[in-house]
Formats: C-alpha cells, structure tokens, sequence
C-alpha cells in the first residue's frame, strides 16, 4: 500500500491492486464462473438482439406486473448466492474438527456468515415478499397500477443497488465480518478498518431508501386506490397483511437508515456514537438496530401468512373462517412487533422489571398467531380440499412454523435466554420460523400466482420433488442445530475441538444438500414449465378456482389490468361475481389513463450505486461527481411534466376480443 | 358517481363495474404519499433525538451545552426560520388567489430567511469548531452536531427545492402539478419548522440548563 504513489491515492482513494483477491482460488473460480455466466448472458442477449426489448418493456418498466416480476428474479437469483454461502458453512462446521481446520479460514469464514444473512433478509426475503406485494395488492384491489409508478420502478432499482455493492465485495475487496447486524465496537474504524463494512453499510442505505419508498408506494396504493365498494373491511387477507407490512416498512426502515447513518459517521468522520471512548454507547447501537430488526421479521411474515390465507380459502373451496378476526391479529401483531425488541438482547442487563415486560409482550405475540393457525384449520375443516402444491406448502408451514413458534416463546423467557442466547439454538429457531414461514411461503405464493403472472401452471411433478427435498432438508438440516444449541454450542464458530459434536453437524450438511436438490428442482421446475408452457397453458385466467379479484382478469393480465374499474360488494370478491352470474363486458371500452415509462429510476440508482461504490474506497472525486449527478437526474426528472398517455379504445376493445376468443376455445 | 351498466336491467345482479373513469384521484395520493414521507422522515429526527437524549450529557471531560450555546444567536436563528415559515404561508394564499408574482415574491423572501438561517447556523458550527468543540470530541458534541446539522441539511435541500419550484413556476404558471409542489414544500417546510422547535427547546434551552 506504502509503494502507492500520491496520484494513485487521489484518483483510486484506497484501492489497491491487493484488493483483487486473486490469491483466494475459491473466489477465483466463482469469479471465473460468475464472468463467464455473466458474458454467455451479455452474449445471448445481444444476439438476440433483446437488449431494446429489456430496456423498453422491462427496465424502465412502470408497470407494477413487470416490477414484481423483476423483484422475483431478483429474488431467486440472489437465493442461490445466499445458499451457496449457507452450503460452504455447513461444509466447513462438519469437517472443522480437531486438527482439521477446515477449508474456510476465520476471516474467510466470518464474511461468509455475515453474507448469508445480509444477503438471504434483505436481497432474498425482502424481493420475494416485496415483488409479490407488488404484483398481486393492485390486482386484488382493482386498480390499474401502484399510486407511483416512477417511484415503484425507482425502489427496485435502488435494491439492485445495493445486490450490486454486496456482490462487488465479492471480487473487489471483501465483505463485513461481524456478523449480519454489525454490532459495534467490533464494526467501528478501530476493529473493521477495511472496506467490508463499508460495502454493507452502503449496500443497506441504498436498498433500504428503495424498501422505505416501496413502503410509502403501497400503502398509498391500498389507502387510495381500491376499487369502489371495497371499504376496509372487505379488502383481501393478503392485501391486509401487505398494508400492514408496509406501514411496518414506513415505520421502521428510518430508523435503519438513522442507525447506519450515526455508524457510518463513526467510521468516516471519527465521531463517538458507540465508541468505547469519549462517551460513546455501544448498547445504544444494538437498541437502534433491534427497533427496526425486530418489526423487519413481521415484515417478512405478515404477507406470507396473507398468501397462506388466500391458498387455505381457496384450496379449501370456502370462504377464510373468522376474516375479522385475521384482519385484527394481524394489526396485533403489527402493533406488538414494536414492543419486543429488547428480547434480542436480555442478556445486556437491563434489570428484571426490564427483562419481565419484553419477555411477556413477546409471549403475547403467540396469542393472535396462534388464532391465525387455527383460522387455517377451521377453513380446512369440512372443505373440500384440493391437495395441490400450495396447500401442500401451507401444511407444512402450519406443522414447522408451530415447533418454531414453540422454540421462540422458550426464548422469550429471559432465565431461559440466558442459556440459549447467540447458541444454536436461536439460530435453529429463526431458520425453523424464516424458512418454514416466509420461504415456504414464498414458495406457496410463486406457485400460486404464477399462473397468473404468466399464463401457464408450474410443472406440478418438479414441484412436489422440490417440496419434498426442501420440507425434510429443512428438519434434517435445524433440527441436529437446536441439539447442539441445548449443549451449549455457539454460532458463528469455523473450527470445534469436542470430536463428539461433528456427527450431528454432519446430519445439518446432509440437510443442506437437500435443501440444495430442492432449490434445484425449483429451478428445473420453471424450466420444464416453460418448455411445458402450451400443456400447461390456462386461459380461463382463473386456474385454481380463486376468490379474489386478480382471478376475475385475464392471465397475464393486460397492461391496464382491468378494462372497467370493478365495484365490489364482498371480500370475496371474484366468488361473490361468479356466484352471482357476472357476465364479462365485451364492448362500450374507453381510453384508459395510463403513466409512461421511464430510464429515471434507473439512471438515478446507477449514479448512487457509483456514489456508494465510490464512498466505500475513498475515492472522494467520484462520489463527490455521482452524487451531484444523482440530484441533477433527479431535478431534470421533475422537469419532465408529460408522464401519461391514454391507451386508446381500439387497442382495449382489440385485447378484450382477443379474450373472448381464448375464453370461447377454453 | 357510477352510470349503468350492461347488467343493470336485470334488477337481482348487481353493477360490477363502472363504465365511465372515476374522477381522477392522483393529488390525492400525493398528499398522503408526501405525509408519510414525512412521517418516516420524523423518525430518522426521532433516532436523532433518542440519540441526543442518550448521549447528550457525556461530555467526556470535554465543553457542554453550558458552555457553548449562545442563546441569542440560536434565537435570531430559530427567528428567522419562524419567519420563512410565515413567508411560505403568504405565498400559499398567494397561490390559491392565483397570483403567480406574489407567489414567487413570497418564495424569494422565504428562500432569503433560509439562507439567513443556514448562514447563522454554519457561523455557529465554525465558531465552535474553532474553540475545539467538534463533533469528534465527545459523544455529546456527536449527536449535537449530528442532530443540527440533519436539520441544517434538510432545509438546504428545501432550499434546492424552492429553487427548482421557483424556474417551474416561471416556466409553466401555476398549474395544476406545480400547485401540488408547492403543496408538498409548503409542508416540508413546515414540518422542519415544528422539528426545530424540538431542537431549540430540548438541546439549547435545555442544554443551558445546569
């Protein structure tokens, strides 16, 4: 570094050439993998000449159809950069014994874990719940588009903003290594002087002002934009549970901004929030941070128990049994998910009057997802049950998110806590509620609204296989976690000296690799229903028999989604139309108000991913340079009045057409 | 509200869908949307507050509140944003009148109060900075400078805003977009207003309070 010439330090800030880390073979092959995977895409793009194509009807896309889509690409892509990282640890923790050191060195090692949580919460979770938020709640609710489509396409793009910093870390410098909340003092100046920390502080405040914007979006959308006659009260479950979220999202990922803001302070400027010296408060970090941690789990439950809701209604072939009920245990539980956070920390030593209140406002958590549970059962009871893929997923949830549900409430008995902090058993626990909650439900959602999305079924074969490895992968995979989390076996070790531990961390890897096959199976499963597509193709643009208004519209919906704003008398709403003999409008069409698509979002995020680039390396010119163009793109935007077009009569009457043909053949 | 449609003569199914738009709703949306903006933007205030009342009293040895507050400097301060608070309100009655010269009179003058308010405000930071008190001293000095200086950052970018707003509404009139604009600064504006009626009581009046 010494060897660096001034020059070299104005242009490159602390970028070195030893910031490549061409000496670690495994990020070299990845790299090499990720490159030439990366170049056959560039390659195949332009051959066929699709580059227009994804600029035109995607990347600038306002649509909030195509914008969900993307956040569930963006998803699932991400999924297998987070697995992969889930797949080496468990590899190392079951050969790391003894005089094996494993494969994985510490520093090596602690990036990885730091990685997989950073990346599976808010590059995973967040885009799979976001992009089915985003697809579906217009849709449910009759309306043509999110209330602002510019800033819609605006957040997604400021997610992949920060997909893009976490994985640049991968090849230019390194990635945090203290753990997926960074606690200071170990990720202030003195203990993380490297540029890992700041790649994820940059990375989470720019996807994180895309998740407050999408927040604020939605609810305005849910707020504003319903369809006539559906008041509150008769509003969809899932749309329920995604206003919830979001006001969840609006309501904490500020304060997320505000705590990384103060560390990031810490680090470049050298003030003392939570130093250990001149008055600075550690605790007050891990305070901070739990208060948007916490409600952030809800955020990632609250619409997957709205997608179980719609699967049990639906599959069950009868109304969701006790809705008002649903509606207000999930506003509980919004309101209660602000009122646990200390639970993550009783270990700090707050006192037992302290301790006592946060144990108990956790166990009251219970209560209403307790009755959501039986809500479920008592719509199963005496339906008539369809047993397809997404009710399969629900089952199994219900079976795995009570065991996790019952591990958590031991939890939140502080004695109890005391034992079983930062041990396995805690990370046994919110894998047994993450995985058996919101990925199965992520699951259940894909499966069932793609159809919708698309216009054919998923491969129901492929799928079951990926069920099958994904439900016993998970058991075989956290259940030998909570055994050694009950002897006292602590996260985040890369090396074990009791010999007698390896067998069960060696069932954990067995798991993994099965929930690795079930992953592939997903992915061989969009695959060969895309092959597949024409067997599997529904053109009713109602395939599962639905309930709700998205089944009322044809699949893939049409730009517009509805040709007429729908008038709704019952929360079932699309049941209540065919039950009552709904005849579908076929002419009398009318220009339909439409907003233009635009390169904005894009080019605005690209600047602030250069910008946090930029920040992370010093390199004090370009962020100085990307920034200004950051608030230069987005005052030129506002400059831009002419947002709308009409689609004309002709182009709807021409799609309606096109459906009463498919519907006639149907 | 709704016209007939095709199934209205059948009297037992009832209307499903509306045959003409509604009426458009849009501004409507931006309010709502810009209140909760300022919503999660009070709460990025409220972590900075939390963070003051936290660490506000440790010193580190180093100068207080006490010591370094000149509340006469911090009351013309907190004057001249009051100030522009009333201006703005004038150019609001001047918008729903119509009057665009007015209203770009008003902005003028609420833009000049600004200035005059971030002028002052960096005068006291360099000020203290000199007599050693930065923000690297104690936390303290952190979560003040951090507390005002998020302030101080917001009503530059409001002053940004009044800017573009003002070559907007030279350039288009008072229509309808640049209405709702002005609507949305108007309460930007006033809402950094109210958070620094919190600074001003609970770090400088407070904060001169042995």
């Amino acid at each position: 570094m010494n060897s660096y010439p001034d020059w070299w330090k104005l242009v490159f800030g602390r970028f070195t050439l030893e910031a490549i880390p061409y000496h670690e073979p495994i990020l070299l092959a990845t790299f090499a993998a990720v490159a030439i995977g990366g170049l056959a895409l560039i390659a195949v793009i332009t051959r066929m000449k699709a580059w227009g194509y994804l600029w035109n009807e995607w990347f600038t896309s306002v649509d909030h159809k195509k914008i969900g889509i993307m956040y569930m690409v963006l998803g699932v892509v991400m999924l297998l950069r987070g697995f992969a990282d889930a797949l080496m640890m468990r590899g190392q923790q079951a050969i790391a014994f003894g005089a094996n050191e494993g494969y994985l060195p510490p520093h090596h090692y602690d990036q990885i874990f730091t990685a997989h949580g950073v990346i599976m919460i808010f590059f995973v979770a967040m885009p799979l719940v976001t992009g089915l938020m985003n697809y579906v709640v217009p849709l449910q609710i009759g309306a043509r588009d999110v209330a602002f489509p510019f800033l819609n396409n605006f957040s997604f793009w400021m997610t992949v903003g920060g997909v893009v910093l976490v994985m640049a870390s991968l090849f230019v410098g390194e990635f945090a290594k203290v753990g997926w909340l960074a606690y200071p003092p170990l990720s202030g100046a003195a203990y993380s002087p490297g540029v890992g920390m700041d790649y994820y502080l940059w990375a989470l405040q720019i996807a994180g002002v895309g998740t407050t914007l999408s927040g604020i979006n939605l609810i305005a959308t849910i707020v504003k934009m319903r369809a006539p006659g559906m008041d509150m009260m008769k509003m969809p479950v899932f749309t329920w549970t995604a206003l919830c979220t979001n006001v969840l999202i609006v309501a904490s990922f500020p304060v997320l901004a505000g705590t990384l803001a103060l560390l990031t302070l810490d680090r470049y400027v050298g003030t003392n929030f939570f130093t250990n010296d001149l008055g600075g408060n550690p605790m007050m970090y891990v305070n901070l941070i739990w208060i948007w941690g916490h409600p952030e789990v809800y955020i990632l439950i609250l619409p997957c128990f709205g997608i179980y809701s719609e699967i049990a209604s639906t599959f069950a072939g009868k109304r969701l049994f006790g809705y008002t009920s649903m509606v207000y245990a999930t506003v509980v539980i919004t309101i209660l998910s602000y009122l646990v956070w200390l639970h993550h920390f009783f270990t700090m030593g707050s006192g037992a009057s302290v301790n006592s209140f946060f144990g108990i406002t956790t166990m009251i958590i219970s209560i209403p997802t307790g009755a959501k549970i039986f809500n479920w059962l008592f719509t199963m009871y005496r339906g008539r049950i369809r047993f397809e893929l997404p009710m399969m997923w629900l089952i199994a949830f219900m079976l795995t998110f009570v065991i996790g549900g019952m591990t958590g409430v031991m939890l939140a008995v502080p004695p109890a806590d005391f034992i079983l902090h930062n041990s396995l058993f805690l990370i046994a626990h919110f894998h047994n509620v993450i995985i058996g909650g919101v990925v199965f439900g992520a699951f259940a959602g894909i499966t069932y609204w793609f159809p919708k999305a698309f216009g054919f079924k998923l491969d129901p074969f492929w799928g079951k296989l990926s069920f099958w490895f994904w439900v016993i992968g998970f058991y075989v995979a956290f259940m030998p976690l909570y055994v050694l989390g009950l002897m006292g076996v602590t996260r985040r070790l890369n090396h074990f000296e009791d010999p007698s531990l390896q067998i069960w961390f060696v069932i954990a890897a067995f798991g993994a690799v099965l929930i690795a096959l079930g992953i592939l199976c997903f992915l061989i499963q969009i695959a060969v229903s895309i092959q597949h597509r024409d067997r599997l193709r529904d053109v009713t643009g109602d395939p599962w028999d639905g309930r709700t208004l998205e089944w009322s519209t044809s699949s893939p919906p049409p730009a517009y989604n509805f040709a007429f704003t729908p008038v709704i008398h019952d929360h079932d709403t699309w049941a209540d139309m065919k039950k009552r003999g709904y005849q579908r409008p076929l002419d009398g069409f009318r220009p339909i108000h439409m907003p233009k698509n635009t390169g904005a979002g894009l080019i605005i995020s690209a600047f602030a991913t250069i910008c946090g680039f930029a920040l992370v390396w010093y390199v004090w010119w370009l962020a100085a340079l990307s920034f200004a163009a950051v608030i230069v793109m987005a005052i030129a935007h506002t400059f831009n009045y002419d947002r709308d077009f009409h689609i004309p009569a002709e182009t709807v009457l021409r799609e309606e057409d096109l459906r009463t043909e498919q519907l006639a053949r149907a | 509200m709704t016209t007939a449609t095709a199934q209205q003569d059948k009297a037992d199914v009832p209307v499903f869908h509306l045959t003409e738009d509604e009426h458009e709703h849009s501004g409507g949306s931006t309010m709502l949307g810009f209140w909760m903006y300022l919503m999660s933007d009070c709460l990025v205030f409220a972590v900075l507050f939390a963070t003051y009342g936290v660490l506000g009293r440790s010193y580190a040895a180093g100068p207080s509140g006490a010591d370094l507050f000149d509340l006469k400097l911090v009351a013309v301060n907190t004057t001249m944003l009051l100030f522009s608070s009333i201006t703005y309100g004038f150019a609001m009655l001047a918008m729903d009148k119509g009057r665009q010269a007015a209203v770009q009179g008003w902005l003028l003058v609420t833009g000049l109060f600004g200035l005059a308010f971030i002028g002052i405000e960096l005068y006291e930071f360099h000020h203290m900075i000199l007599e050693g008190a930065t923000p690297m001293r104690s936390a303290f000095l952190s979560s003040f400078f951090t507390l005002v200086g998020t302030h101080g950052l917001h009503v530059t970018f409001g002053l940004i805003w009044l800017t573009v707003l003002m070559v907007q509404v030279s350039q288009r009139g008072l229509i309808e977009a640049n209405r709702r604009r002005l609507m949305c600064l108007s309460m930007f504006w006033h809402f950094l207003d109210v958070v620094w009626i919190g600074v001003f009581t609970f770090v400088y009046l407070m904060g001169v309070l042995k």
